[in-house]
């Protein structure tokens, strides 16, 4: 299926995801652009959006390294002695996402600088036989 | 536009106390002590049939206790059927939210008298299970993916606050600090002790058992060891608000019928609700909730004051950096600024605008479904000069102003009392 002929769903979004590419919706009308997908702009209120590709670089605009995690993360290994960072990214094209942040010391989290430049990668994860995609990032 | 259109008054106010209450206490027995609590203080007594309706707050019974429908579950305890009778939720502010649809209930004609009440019962999970009914109040679809906890989200609010205005780790710690001194006076409270008396505990602790004692100087020193052990980075165990059961009431009534129930009812006289994305990088400020300006922007204007006219606030201290974005939000500080005051002692007890003098979500507990109504109750007794203990300010409260955020700050609440 090209691209715009899928639905401005979170599935659509989570498919593109999967298929390693991290991709936004944009007004066709004021040009707003969203990540996660959007169907309705909110900046002028109209439904009339077309698939964006990211370019899937932006800078850290926030983070906290986890000590006591998420169960999904503790499944993955995570925890008091291996502590892992969520992030807020602000991507170049102008939207704000979350993502794990890998690629950086977190136990150390003091050396991690907000406005590092990042760019996005595509983190699998092996649960009940099935494999996972989710959004991460880490330092160009 | 934006007025009270009858004025609505806080009649009665109470709760059980709180902690970790479970098993010996559930939902319908802390409701039912809150209410017995607030009838005892109303000062001429109010009977189910003197009320109208039943609005119950609380977030997560669901998934805490395996029970929705709280509405008649708690009216049905004190005979208030075949009343109507809600549950409001709104994350922590569920509560904050069942009390002001009360307010405009009333404001519009349609009630005299509401009772308004909190309730939530934790403790029934482990820590781990607590931990996953709260992201729920985030965003589980991009947010708790990518990690976040609740802790985690307020952490990384905490970084770009660092970042932006300098704030430091000390800074956290001393709303800490001050929250427990208060707390240490409140006999409701979940932790009635000071983070010193705390520390000292530990010392005689490590001293019974032959340990090699610490060279803590002071709280600063324990608050940075291992002893306090880091949960979302900057935000260590000390800097969280309390895994909490507890239950609030309040007895609510028009301007009118009011002096039947007491002579000096305390007046609600703004009420204000915002909200936010649910999801933070959505929002166009990580430093600062929209959803807690805009309350303020409704409640101030309601009332015609401004944040210089508030004597002392009760503000939503989930964790230690929410104090301090709340002080700013709220206006009653510049951004970047309200680190200065609370380093002054201007937020103590005795400094110029005390805040969570009820030892605040830090040191009383928060149940988070509680929290709203609580944050009233805590205004019924310092605006009646009768808070226990050593707990009551030392000037006459003639306005105070109550700030409860839900989630990671997608819901507000602020509310203004006055005598």
């Amino acid at each position: 299926m090209s691209e715009n002929e899928r639905d401005f769903t979170i599935k659509s979004y989570l498919d593109f995801l999967a298929e390693k590419k991290l991709m936004g919706s944009k007004c066709k009308n004021c040009n707003a652009t969203y990540v996660p997908v959007r169907k309705l702009c909110t900046k002028c209120n109209t439904a009339n959006m077309e698939w964006i590709e990211m370019s899937g670089k932006g800078k850290l605009a926030a983070f906290t390294s986890i000590t006591v995690g998420t169960p999904f993360f503790v499944e993955k290994g995570y925890g008091r002695n291996k502590p892992y960072c969520f992030s807020v990214i602000k991507l170049d094209e102008g939207p704000m996402v979350s993502g794990q942040l890998i690629g950086v010391d977190e136990s150390k989290p003091e050396t991690i600088k907000i406005e590092t430049p990042v760019k996005a990668i595509f983190l699998e994860t092996e649960l009940k036989g099935e494999t996972r995609v989710d959004l991460g990032f880490e330092p160009v | 536009m934006g007025k009270l259109a009858r004025k609505v008054a806080l009649v009665g106010a109470g709760m059980c106390k709180f902690g970790a209450n479970f098993p010996h206490q559930r939902n319908p027995d802390m409701w039912v002590e809150a209410w017995l609590d607030a009838v005892r203080r109303t000062d001429n007594g109010i009977e189910p049939k003197d009320i109208d309706a039943c609005y119950v707050g609380n977030y997560s019974s669901d998934l805490f206790n395996h029970q929705g429908h709280l509405g008649p579950q708690m009216a049905g305890l004190v005979g208030l059927v075949p009343k109507p009778a809600s549950r409001f939720e709104g994350a922590c502010a569920s509560s904050g939210i069942a009390f002001r649809q009360a307010i405009i209930a009333i404001a519009s004609g349609i009630h005299d008298v509401v009772c308004v009440s909190g309730v939530e019962c934790m403790t029934e999970l482990p820590t781990t299970g607590v931990t996953d009914v709260l992201a729920t109040a985030s965003d589980s679809l991009f947010e708790y993916p990518a990690g976040a906890t609740f802790p985690g989200l307020y952490a990384t609010l905490a970084s770009a606050h660092f970042h932006k205005y300098g704030t430091t780790v000390e800074d956290l710690m001393r709303v800490a600090i001050k929250n427990h001194e208060n707390g240490k006076e409140n006999p409701y409270a979940q932790m009635q002790s000071s983070i010193k008396d705390i520390m000292n505990s530990k010392i005689s602790k490590i001293k019974a058992s032959g340990g090699e004692i610490p060279d803590w100087k002071d709280e600063f020193d324990f608050l940075k060891s291992r002893s306090n052990p880091m949960i979302a980075y900057p935000l260590r165990l000390f800097d969280c608000s309390l895994v909490t059961d507890g239950a609030a009431c309040l007895f609510i009534a028009a301007g009118d019928v009011a002096k039947k129930f007491t002579d000096t009812p305390i007046w609600i006289t703004g009420t204000g609700q915002g909200s936010a994305e649910l999801s933070m990088h959505d929002r166009e400020s990580l430093t600062s909730f929209i959803a807690t300006k805009e309350a303020a922007r409704q409640a101030y204007e309601m009332s015609g004051l401004k944040p210089k006219d508030i004597q002392i606030a009760e503000v939503h201290d989930c964790f230690t950096i929410a104090e301090i974005v709340a002080l700013e939000d709220l206006g009653f500080y510049e951004k970047g600024k309200a680190v200065d005051a609370i380093k002054n002692g201007e937020t103590k007890r005795d400094g110029s605008l005390p805040i969570n003098v009820s030892g605040g979500l830090k040191s009383k507990g928060h149940p988070v479904g509680a929290t709203g109504a609580a944050f009233a109750v805590e205004a019924f007794k310092q605006m009646r000069g009768i808070a226990e203990r050593n707990r009551q300010v030392k000037f006459d409260v003639e306005r105070m102003l109550t700030h409860n955020l839900g989630g990671s700050g997608a819901t507000c609440v602020v509310t203004i009392f006055e005598k």
